[in-house]
């Protein structure tokens, strides 16, 4: 079963992080993603560039463009993984190593109901 | 990361809020200030514990603003209490209520008023930035001074004298009217780019020192995006100085001397930060106001967009500094468009275009840099070794100097070789 990981957290928090310590996550981060992926277990993985760079389209007639992120929250949504697992519990135990590497926010799990592969580069 | 690194990013992230609203409330900056340090006292010790709170500048507003009361109090120092100053004791209920007043707009100015009054008119430009990088983005007055170049204790008393001159001003605390928000915001934006270039004009060996303050720039850029995100003005500003910045591993060669645009090694540009730049540069057009940060930006988007620095669109840089001419008429911009023309119709027409400018920038390097490439472009060597030279003189930091330095040697080289010739038709 494929599960979308998505990652949620305070995005001026994690723009506070210092360069180093920016780095310094990733460099854990990719430890987690080099061991996921010679499991054949990791999909897309993608980090989002800020809200502030984000554009909503309001599917009304006619489609409303609006400057910013769907939703105002607390916390946003900052990037996603694509990856396999058996059951949720397998899902479950892979959003805990990314998050021993990455720490703070949240994790939302979300089985995918339908994956087209990619076809852009 | 560490318990206390994450407390650290909560406190920097939670600080232009907490203390915006502390201000509000007490209505001065020393007591805003201090209730903020003695919440993030509480909070390093009550945090890891506790873990962190749901909203951190809740927490940090409320707690600050009960320890300040209780001081006030103590010290019977008869200071005007803010209106509904009953004490909260129950933290939990309180912050999940105060967190809801602080989603409103409350929030958006107290952030703005906090970054207006560190532009007072009466603040030079200096003090206006060290003042906003001391009380907005909490850089210790170390941190501070070696930015700048001066020591601690002139930087102590630079900030201590903006203090005292914000806290005889006027102060505007009631809630703006939308003509004084736009103008604020204006006023803000200028600060904000003061502050970035003061980071990027760094010479070479300082560049390590001054890094810091064209990130925090970024950062405040990003902050007031998130309040007012659909003003074009502001995208465009924080575009250019994520574009401008993306170049920084670029800019200076291993001994710390200038690499122009057209010798840097494009590979060493971040990418991601080009790519944050030009997203927004392209919201940005979208609303079809258009504004000078704008179109610096959509300049700097063209060198971004260009692999190499021959597939620059010279022409389109050159319609964009003519817009700009027209939005902000100033000399510089006019020598920056001289560049783009120079491309597009050579050196000659690039050097006419500039004689008009030189009575205005008779004390600015870049002029006489400029003028010297163009005469060197055209074969007149002892004239641009003329402006080199009044380049040179006029150079502020070592790595300006540097560069014209090789300019120099480069013409002095080339004279020799001609004359190397001369002799070997002679001969």
């Amino acid at each position: 079963m494929l599960y979308a990981i998505l990652c949620y957290h305070d995005e001026a928090v994690v723009g506070a992080w210092s360069k180093d310590e920016d780095d310094a996550v990733m460099a854990k981060l990719s430890v987690v993603h080099g061991r996921l992926a010679a499991q054949g277990r990791l999909g897309p993985v993608a980090r989002l560039l800020p809200t502030t760079a984000a554009t909503t389209l309001r599917k009304e007639d006619p489609p409303l463009v609006l400057d910013g992120p769907f939703a105002e929250t607390k916390e946003q949504l900052l990037g996603f993984y694509v990856v396999e697992a058996p059951d949720l519990d397998g899902a479950l135990q892979i959003a805990r190593e990314l998050g021993e590497a990455n720490p703070g926010g949240a994790y939302e799990i979300r089985p995918i109901g339908l994956f087209h592969g990619a076809s852009a580069p | 990361m560490s318990d206390l690194a994450w407390i650290e990013a909560a406190l920097i992230s939670a600080r232009p809020q907490a203390i915006g609203a502390l201000l509000r409330y007490f209505r001065n900056l020393d007591t805003a200030e201090e209730a903020y340090q003695n919440a993030c006292l509480r909070a390093l010790k009550a945090w890891p514990q506790n873990g962190p709170p749901r909203d951190a500048a809740a927490w940090l507003i409320m707690v600050g603003r009960n320890v300040a009361i209780d001081d006030l109090r103590k010290t019977g120092r008869h200071a005007p209490l803010p209106e509904d100053a009953a004490e909260i004791s129950d933290l939990d209920d309180a912050e999940t209520e105060l967190a809801d007043r602080l989603d409103g707009s409350h929030y958006r100015d107290d952030i703005l008023r906090l970054l207006f009054i560190c532009c007072h008119p009466q603040l030079p430009a200096t003090q206006q930035i060290a003042l906003a990088l001391r009380i907005v983005s909490g850089l210790s007055v170390k941190q501070i001074a070696r930015a700048f170049l001066v020591s601690d204790a002139a930087m102590e008393q630079r900030i201590t004298r903006a203090k005292s001159a914000i806290a005889k001003a006027e102060v505007p605390f009631e809630t703006p009217g939308a003509p004084e928000r736009s103008e604020r915001l204006a006023v803000v934006a200028a600060m904000l780019y003061l502050i970035f270039n003061e980071g990027y004009s760094a010479g070479g060996d300082s560049v390590d020192a001054r890094a810091p303050l064209c990130e925090e720039a970024i950062r405040l850029a990003r902050l007031l995006l998130k309040l007012f995100p659909s003003e074009p003005e502001i995208m465009g500003l924080a575009a250019l100085m994520l574009l401008q910045h993306a170049r920084s591993a670029a800019r200076f060669d291993a001994d710390a001397a200038l690499v122009l645009l057209d010798d840097q090694d494009r590979r060493l540009w971040n990418g991601t930060l080009i790519a944050e730049g030009l997203a927004l540069i392209d919201k940005a057009m979208r609303h079809r106001r258009t504004g000078p940060y704008q179109i610096q930006a959509a300049i700097a988007a063209l060198h971004a967009r260009a692999a190499t620095p021959a597939e620059t669109d010279w022409l389109q840089i050159d319609l964009l500094y003519g817009s700009l001419e027209i939005l902000q008429p100033s000399p510089v911009v006019t020598l920056n468009r001289s560049v783009a023309v120079s491309k597009c119709r050579g050196p000659q027409a690039a050097l006419e275009m500039i004689a008009p400018l030189a009575s205005r920038l008779s004390n600015y390097f870049h002029f006489f840099g400029v003028q010297g490439a163009y005469l060197m472009q055209l074969g007149r060597h002892d004239e641009a070794r003329v402006s080199f030279n009044r380049a040179i003189a006029l150079a502020r930091t070592s790595a300006e100097a540097a560069h014209i330095r090789m300019h120099l040697d480069r013409l002095i080289d080339e004279s020799r070789n001609s004359e190397g010739e001369r002799r070997a038709t002679l001969d």
